[in-house]
């Protein structure tokens, strides 16, 4: 009867469901992963699978522990956000504060280049050209280890780091730089005094999502970092991350092995829901001070 | 014996190309007076206050001709510009406290000029609170956010974070535009006191604010200064028609 009234319901319950889609996306991929992983923890309990030293899925018997991957995975990534994340802030103050005009410009859209590159391309370069250059610079047996693949994962996270960042600076109200200059603060005093402890919420959401992009990163890992499935000593030993893990090995892995994958995929999902829902909390947490 | 703290000569401000923000000022501010500035919208108030403390470098098209004279010393090079803004405080028209606790906005500057002593801040602070007249509504809650103030007391403490960097001269620049009449009259009072001390320039939409706290007054008009005078005269027998005209509302 009420065109109106109609169209206002079909419209409101359209964007419902659109908006639910997504929701039942992530609790179906929950499911799925639980039910498969969980299968697995039916034959290998959790503490021997977090802890066994010794990731040999083919052999017999197959042993799964997977510390090493996931010392592999926290190595590289670690690796990665102690390069990254000065290199973000600083690029990201620099971006915000200081530079002006078309430096600016440059700088934003060169950063925004950075995130157009397809993984597999970094990945590639990294293995054969970056590999050659790391195994000459330090002189090591292979080019492929944690630090060359933390070198480029830094590279990916760097766009995200300083675009989420640059945002939270210059989202800090000018009143706040203007009072502080007013009162005779140095640019470098309003900057370091003011402008960075108004934005730190913001700045840290920034770092947790860097950080959750490293470790989610996939291909560039499998290509760079050896694939090497034990403790490494060093950050300069091959190492095979839990990522890379999944990708290489889903091909030809059946049975037991298959739902070990899956029960890896549950460890990563956890990681980086945690690492998320950091970000998240600091974003929206209320400045107390 | 009236000294002289700012002179101003031949100043011409401008942020585009042929057209004037000023033009051809000149004027003198005399110690421990409240100069009153006047004028409708756009007539170069809050231009000219923020070339006295240099904060018009921030605006990257800003260019000027002219002198500006602190004490005797040209601001622009003669004076350091982050020692100028410390010697020339200023009161902005939005309260504008940093997000951090009321003890800490006061403490800021300061710090910023190399006082650690706490025992030192504490003074300073108390000191400046008092003379703000806000010290008796905050003394309690000192570590609270001075965003939690209200606007009128976030306004005071501004004054109280002016005064903590000891300056010679306060410029205030419509510092009651957002605030109650109670608001407004304890931040007149807190001026009417200041001014023993320091000199004030107050830049304000309210004429009648003007007529009440200022020693002299100058009516701006399109980036010129129409008239200076005496605050009584020029609200009582302006010489020029444009300043009568505007101060009994005919145009504005």
């Amino acid at each position: 009867m009420d065109y109106k009234a109609v169209k206002e319901f079909v419209v409101e319950k359209a964007i419902l469901v659109c908006g639910l889609v997504s929701i039942i996306g992530v609790i179906l991929i929950f499911f799925f992963l639980l039910r498969e992983g969980g299968s697995f923890f039916l034959k290998v309990p959790l503490s021997e699978f977090l802890t066994g030293k010794n990731w040999y899925p083919t052999s017999t018997p197959p042993q799964f522990g997977i510390l090493p991957l996931l010392l592999g995975s926290l190595i590289v990534t670690g690796g990665a956000v102690l390069l990254a994340v000065p290199l973000g802030v600083c690029g990201a103050i620099f971006i915000a504060e200081v530079a002006k005009g078309s430096l600016k410009e440059f700088l934003k859209s060169g950063v925004e280049l950075i995130q157009a590159i397809p993984s597999v391309v970094l990945g590639f370069l990294g293995a054969k050209v970056l590999g050659a250059y790391v195994m000459d610079w330090f002189g090591l047996d292979t080019g492929l280890t944690a630090f060359t693949a933390s070198l480029l994962l830094a590279f990916m996270a760097l766009p995200t780091i300083i675009s989420v960042m640059e945002d939270a600076v210059t989202a800090v109200p000018h009143r706040y730089r203007e009072s502080a200059i007013a009162m005779g603060a140095t640019r470098w005093q309003t900057i370091y005094r003011v402008v960075l402890p108004a934005a730190a919420s913001g700045m840290a959401a920034a770092i947790m999502l860097g950080i959750g992009r490293a470790i989610g990163e996939t291909m560039v890992v499998a290509m760079a970092s050896g694939n090497a499935a034990i403790i490494p000593k060093s950050i300069f030993d091959p190492v095979k991350t839990l990522t890379a893990t999944i990708a290489t090995e889903m091909g030809e892995a059946t049975g037991t092995h298959a739902l070990a994958l899956f029960a890896i995929a549950i460890v990563l999902f956890a990681i980086t829901l945690l690492v998320n829902v950091t970000a998240d909390f600091l974003i929206h947490r209320k400045r107390v001070k | 014996m009236v000294e002289t703290r700012i002179v101003i000569k031949n100043l011409t401000v401008s942020f585009e190309e042929d057209s004037y923000c000023l033009k051809d000022v000149n004027l003198s501010i005399l110690t421990n007076e409240i100069l009153g500035i006047i004028g409708p919208a756009g007539s170069g108030k809050t231009t000219f206050l923020r070339t006295l403390n240099r904060l018009n470098d921030l605006y990257p098209d800003f260019k000027m001709e002219g002198q500006v004279l602190l004490d005797g010393k040209d601001v622009y090079c003669g004076w350091n510009k982050n020692k100028l803004r410390k010697n020339v405080g200023m009161v902005f028209a939005m309260p504008n406290p940093l997000p951090m606790s009321i003890y800490d906005n006061i403490a800021y500057g300061p710090r910023m000029a190399g006082i650690k002593k706490r025992k030192k801040l504490d003074e300073l602070v108390e000191e400046s609170l008092h003379s703000a007249y806000l010290f008796d509504e905050v003394k309690d809650r000192l570590d609270k956010p001075a965003l939690k103030l209200s606007g009128g007391q976030q306004q005071r403490l501004c004054i109280a974070r002016t005064l903590a960097v000891e300056p010679e001269v306060i410029l205030f620049d419509e510092p009651c535009s957002g605030l109650d009449p109670i608001s407004t009259a304890k931040i007149e009072e807190a001026m009417a006191k200041l001014k023993e001390e320091y000199t004030l320039v107050l830049v304000t939409n309210n004429t009648k604010q003007a007529a009440r706290v200022c020693d002299r007054t100058a009516f701006f008009l399109m980036g010129e200064l129409v008239e200076l005078d005496d605050t009584d005269t020029i609200f009582t027998v302006p010489k020029d028609k444009r300043t009568e005209d505007y101060i009994t509302g005919r145009f504005g």
